[in-house]
């Protein structure tokens, strides 16, 4: 079975070349990917996750609005008693990655990531959740 | 009596001018010519303006050190500005947050997170009011970058300059206003395109009747290229936007003349040197080339294509930022040496977090190294004449008058059709897409180095770099200002107002700029305008692709 992600845009930002860009990586390593598109909220991207049964999804945040939206994500997931493990993309300077993490995010992809990184730390989140 | 030569013809212009007082020597004392070319050569200041639309160029005058800033609070940045201002910034450029670029005031619920962020927050007239306080609107220039709410936020500043007592008429500044690469690459929107249109057509009719100093919009191509387009798809695709603005224009009754020379261009500085010099040499004359032949332009002054330019910042690196102010310097320099108008660079920051004070100070120090002691600005278009940059400016024209031909086949011989077609069809937006990731993949296959990410690592775990951390104390400091507003305001003025703009709003033909004002003066908030026109214009939402 393939792994099953859905990518998604939550809040304001419409800075969509990084999300574009690595659902494409995704699919071209074998995952389906699945993206709703623009402006979603915390609770639509939990729904969408849910009815989608992905194994992982994964955030594009630009706008600075992580600390805000990323753990608001998980806790839509949680409080719908999904455990799909939420990771985030984007610009995310060093400094709130501790936070992230312990608010629930399961790994933050920064500038410069590369391809091989993002597609094993995937590979190896869901593996480990499932 | 024989037709005097190019060159002769350049000399007189160049003549006339008013010249800086500095010596147009070498640093070892070598006198300079203000251009270099043959007698019967083009030269800057003549059609098709390959070559620069000033005959003495920077020799006249140095570009416009226009520095992009906004965070937090209008109070915030105002402060940022009278900083860039005592540095020695000649223009400013206003930063809006993700809120205000959607037309959504700081206490709407999709707000959450947001406020004051990438950029200033500004709600009501009372902000804008705070954003400029103290700064003399007459001696600087203000661009602000807003693109769906513009003819709201231009409704404010008029507002607001009003009220202290400067005519509309007096002001000058630039709208970016540019709706068309909303929908194609920074994704920004709000109305559908046609109902978004129409704005732009009712503020570029208000502004070149009532302010003539005044830039009705800012095509650019930056978003389209910091989204992922090639250089020549960035080139081809602002033009588009440009020529179908012109078309916007003339199908609405207004003389292309009246409104071209009111137009000004945005493109990217990106790390390929060269290339970006061709792009800025071959949109000058692709657009003097068009406007004269395509649209019948009489005046010299809607052949001339003046753009500002800002560095690349999907060039900047997260890993050892402080190589980022090498990438910008040559980045800038590919700006001043195409002949830009005015130029932002970007902090050694930036892909890490909105600038600091002392990185944004270091990027304009950036620009007057450039400046003042290079000695590029010496000579009109230097590199002009070289096999190489004239060779690929050809190319870049080329380029983009095949990606013409595409756009008007799509629109059935209208420019104005073809870009909204294109839109719709998400023409632009996949072709834009599939450029980034065929980046995105030269760069994880090695093919491209870009240093500190795929190579020459060493030195990536320093971490001593001070960033700009915004609060979400400033989020809330401004809902309590928007709150305060709220309730020291005239109600049945307000619902007056808005209900007056909800009727210009039905009808089509008529200038909803007026009914804007009035809003804006009454203190309607930037949401409600904008939700009251969405009643009227409905909301656009792009079908998601991959």
């Amino acid at each position: 079975m393939s792994v099953r992600v859905l990518v998604a845009k939550v809040g304001l930002d419409g800075h969509d070349r990084g999300i574009k860009v690595v659902a494409r990586i995704l699919r071209d390593a074998g995952m389906e990917v699945i993206y709703t598109g623009l402006f979603q909220t915390p609770a639509s991207v939990a729904i969408a996750a849910i009815q989608e049964d992905v194994d992982v999804v994964g955030l594009s945040l630009l706008s600075g609005a992580h600390m805000t939206l990323a753990p608001l994500v998980v806790e839509e997931l949680r409080q719908r008693g999904s455990e799909v493990p939420v990771v985030v993309g984007g610009i995310v300077p060093a400094n709130d990655l501790d936070e992230l993490r312990t608010k629930g995010v399961a790994a933050v992809f920064g500038p410069g990531s590369s391809d091989e990184e993002i597609i094993s730390t995937i590979t190896s989140i869901v593996a480990h959740s499932l | 009596m024989t037709e005097p030569t190019a060159y002769e013809q350049w000399r007189r212009m160049y003549e006339a001018s008013s010249l800086r007082d500095r010596p147009f020597t070498t640093m070892s004392g070598v006198e300079l010519e203000g251009v270099y070319g043959p007698a019967d050569g083009e030269f800057p200041g003549q059609f098709p303006y390959s070559r620069g639309v000033h005959a003495a160029m920077y020799r006249s005058r140095l570009w416009t050190m226009r520095m992009f800033a906004g965070f937090g609070t209008a109070v915030d940045t105002n402060n940022r500005f009278k900083e860039i201002i005592d540095s020695g910034g000649t223009g400013l450029s206003t930063a809006f947050d993700m809120p205000t670029l959607l037309g959504l005031d700081s206490d709407d619920p999709m707000a959450l997170g947001e406020v004051g962020r990438c950029g200033v927050a500004i709600d009501s007239l009372a902000d804008m009011r705070d954003l400029f306080a103290g700064i003399d609107l007459s001696a600087i220039t203000t661009s602000m970058t807003i693109n769906s709410p513009a003819a709201v936020m231009l409704a404010l500043f008029i507002a607001q300059a009003e009220e202290s007592g400067v005519e509309r008429k007096a002001l000058g500044g630039t709208l970016q206003n540019d709706i068309l690469k909303e929908y194609q690459a920074q994704k920004e929107f709000v109305f559908p395109p046609r109902q978004s249109l129409r704005l732009v057509r009712d503020t570029m009719a208000f502004t070149a009747e009532q302010m003539p100093l005044w830039n009705s919009i800012s095509v650019s191509g930056y978003h389209i290229r910091e989204a992922g387009s090639t250089a020549a798809e960035e080139l081809a695709f602002t033009l588009a936007n440009g020529f179908a603005y012109v078309e916007l224009a003339r199908d609405a009754g207004m003389a292309v003349d009246a409104v071209a020379p009111r137009l000004s261009f945005f493109f990217n500085a990106h790390i390929d040197f060269f290339e970006e010099i061709a792009k800025y040499r071959a949109a000058r004359r692709i657009w003097a080339k068009w406007m004269r032949e395509h649209y019948g332009a009489r005046d010299e002054r809607s052949w001339q294509l003046r753009f500002h330019t800002q560095t690349a910042g999907v060039s900047l690196t997260a890993q050892q930022p402080e190589v980022n102010i090498a990438r910008t310097a040559i980045e800038a320099l590919a700006g001043v040496l195409g002949g830009t108008q005015s130029l932002h660079t970007n902090a050694l920051d930036e892909a890490l977090a909105l600038p600091s004070k002392k990185a944004a100070r270091i990027a304009l120090r950036t620009q007057q190294v450039i400046a003042h002691e290079t000695n590029v600005a010496n000579v009109a278009d230097p590199l002009g004449g070289s096999w190489f940059i004239e060779e690929l400016t050809d190319e870049m024209e080329r380029q983009a008058e095949e990606i013409f031909a595409q756009i008007t086949e799509m629109g059935a011989g209208s420019m104005l059709e073809g870009c909204i077609k294109g839109i719709e069809d998400n023409w632009f937006q996949s072709r834009i897409a599939e450029s980034a990731y065929r980046l995105e993949r030269s760069f994880n296959d090695g093919q491209r180095i870009v240093v500190s990410v795929n190579d020459f690592e060493e030195g990536n775990e320093d971490e001593d770099l001070t960033i700009l951390r915004i609060t979400n104390e400033d989020e809330q400091k401004q809902r309590l200002r928007l709150g305060e507003v709220r309730q020291h305001r005239d109600d049945e003025k307000v619902r007056a107002a808005l209900e007056g703009l909800k009727r210009v709003a039905s009808d089509p033909d008529a200038n909803i700029m007026p009914a804007l004002i009035e809003a804006a003066k009454a203190y309607a908030t930037v949401g409600e305008m904008m939700s009251t026109m969405a009643d009227v214009f409905g909301r656009h939402v792009e079908v998601p692709f991959l």
